[in-house]
């Protein structure tokens, strides 16, 4: 389960698909004090591996992720990708080592001054893709993701559900190869959440990216994941890492089987031992 | 648009009756006809358009100073928050002084002509403006920054595809209130001092004791400003389409 840094290697495209994650901690200086978010965080993901963050609400997963993207500095210990720091010394995150990396959010933060097709096409422009080839990118994506004939709308003529998977088809639109995704299908009605679950498996088995998955639903995170990662609550740290011996492709009758849910029981029993709320 | 017509048409009906049979006196409220003949008259006589081409040129004067200078204003405040702070009694102040008693002022400094009204005109437009874009500045969305940094989007690729859609609707919606502004400021500009534009044209008619044309020189103003008014929504349909208000104006 360990990855070491032979796994942390560089991609075709110059960048690096292994995070390492060494003695995090983050601290907030908020008006009402300081609040500890994370604390000795420790963590190796390797290169393509699918692993969801689980634990509860306010135990700093979010946190982690948006630090693992370069979005926070952390106030001690070092992010990786590749043996090389992801940030520069000056705190500001150094995309000669982590440009490609995808990220989804909770709310799927679409501009709403572009298009479908725009929104989706966005991290292409900025990597100086022409004008004519966004718009065949973003006509194939669209396909994808099941947003035929919707390139041309704006996302306020979306339903939530096919809001996130444009948010999904940005972000993977120019071939990453770290995704990180904070509870993106959280708002979601629970059908909607199980298709775009096993979409989103199907794409990290066809792409390989590495992908950090960050969750608080048990049976989503064992559905998906290679290791789920449990954070105790607050300040967060890795309370244990647990392996899901399920063969991939994983459908959603999966769920129904013993080996699924010996790991949804060894989960919950975790995150109980973790105290009351 | 049917429910305007009878609406419209009332009124003139009970100006008609206020005239005919409470008998109001001429000289405080012409008939509707008569006022009608003289905007006729006003409309056709060609020294007419010289006074309208001065206030035109005076508010849209007035006007684009205003908004270069109301954008400046806000980008650079909603950018330097100090500098926001520093100024904010000012601000204060600049909003609640009755600024058109500046005109008297202007004139000292910049004459009868038509730059102390373009400067008048100029002043009421501003702040609209400059407070619009400065909420549109601080307007910019969390996540929708969130997503720009995870792209590592440099500076100019931020402005250009976050920031400056972001405002956009916000200097609409204060350039919408600052042409009407402006107007204001014009014609009071004239009435002030001056020989030219329509609200000296206004005065001329009060000196003459001529009420008819007094108030067809008020429903040509007034057409003035309607029109100002729609090219810039239109101006604004065309540049934010995606805008919801402007949706919302369309249903």
């Amino acid at each position: 389960m360990t990855t070491d840094s032979e796994a942390l290697e560089r991609t075709r495209t110059g960048a690096v698909a292994g995070l390492r994650v060494t003695a995090v901690d983050k601290v907030f200086d908020t008006r009402r004090g300081r609040v500890e978010a994370l604390r000795g965080v420790d963590l190796s993901i390797g290169r393509g591996e699918f692993v969801a963050v689980l634990g509860r609400s306010g135990c700093g997963k979010t946190t982690l992720l948006r630090i693992l993207g370069g979005l926070l500095a952390p106030t001690r210990g070092t992010v990786e990708a590749g043996g090389r720091s992801i940030r520069r010394p000056d705190g500001t995150r150094d995309d000669r080592v982590l440009s490609d990396v995808g990220m989804v959010f909770q709310d799927p933060n679409l501009f709403p001054w572009y298009t479908v097709a725009d929104n989706v096409a966005l991290p292409l422009k900025l990597r100086g893709v022409g004008r004519l080839e966004r718009r065949k990118r973003a006509e194939e994506l669209c396909e994808r993701f099941g947003l035929r004939g919707f390139a041309a709308a704006y996302p306020r003529e979306l339903s939530g559900g096919m809001r996130q998977r444009a948010a999904l088809a940005r972000a993977v639109s120019c071939d990453p190869s770290v995704l990180l995704m904070d509870e993106p299908f959280g708002a979601l009605d629970a059908v909607t959440r199980d298709r775009m679950d096993l979409e989103l498996q199907e794409l990290h088995d066809a792409a390989g990216a590495t992908t950090v998955f960050v969750t608080h639903s048990i049976p989503e995170a064992v559905l998906l994941a290679d290791r789920v990662v449990l954070l105790t609550a607050r300040p967060g740290r890795v309370r244990s890492i647990v392996e899901v011996p399920l063969a991939r492709p994983r459908s959603i009758e999966v769920e129904t089987t013993a080996e699924f849910g010996n790991a949804v029981r060894t989960l919950r029993r975790l995150l109980d031992e973790d105290g009351p709320r | 648009m049917v429910g305007s017509a009878v609406l419209i048409a009332l009124l003139l009906g009970t100006w008609q009756f206020a005239v005919s049979v409470l008998e109001v006196s001429s000289f405080i409220l012409p008939a509707p006809a008569a006022v009608g003949r003289s905007l006729v008259d006003v409309v056709t006589s060609p020294g007419t358009w010289m006074h309208v081409r001065v206030t035109l040129v005076e508010v849209v004067g007035g006007f684009a100073v205003a908004l270069a200078a109301g954008i400046a204003t806000g980008v650079v405040l909603g950018r330097v928050p100090w500098l926001e702070r520093a100024t904010r009694p000012a601000l204060v102040a600049f909003q609640v002084v009755p600024k058109v008693a500046f005109v008297p002022v202007l004139v000292i400094w910049f004459g009868f002509g038509p730059t102390s009204k373009i400067v008048m005109a100029a002043i009421l437009a501003f702040l609209p403006i400059a407070l619009n874009v400065l909420l549109g500045v601080r307007s910019v969305d969390k996540g929708h920054r969130d997503v720009m940094r995870g792209l590592g989007a440099g500076r100019w690729a931020t402005f250009r595809d976050l920031e400056l859609p972001t405002t956009l609707p916000y200097v609409f919606t204060g350039a919408e209130v600052a042409i009407v502004f402006a107007v204001i400021g014009a014609v009071v500009g004239e009435y002030l001092g001056g020989n030219a534009g329509l609200g000296f044209v206004v005065v001329r008619s009060l000196n003459a004791l001529d009420a008819p044309r007094l108030f067809a020189v008020i429903v040509l103003l007034t057409l003035i400003g309607v029109v100002l008014h729609a090219a810039v929504a239109t101006a604004r349909c065309l540049a934010v389409p995606w805008h919801d208000g402007v949706v919302v104006g369309r249903r």
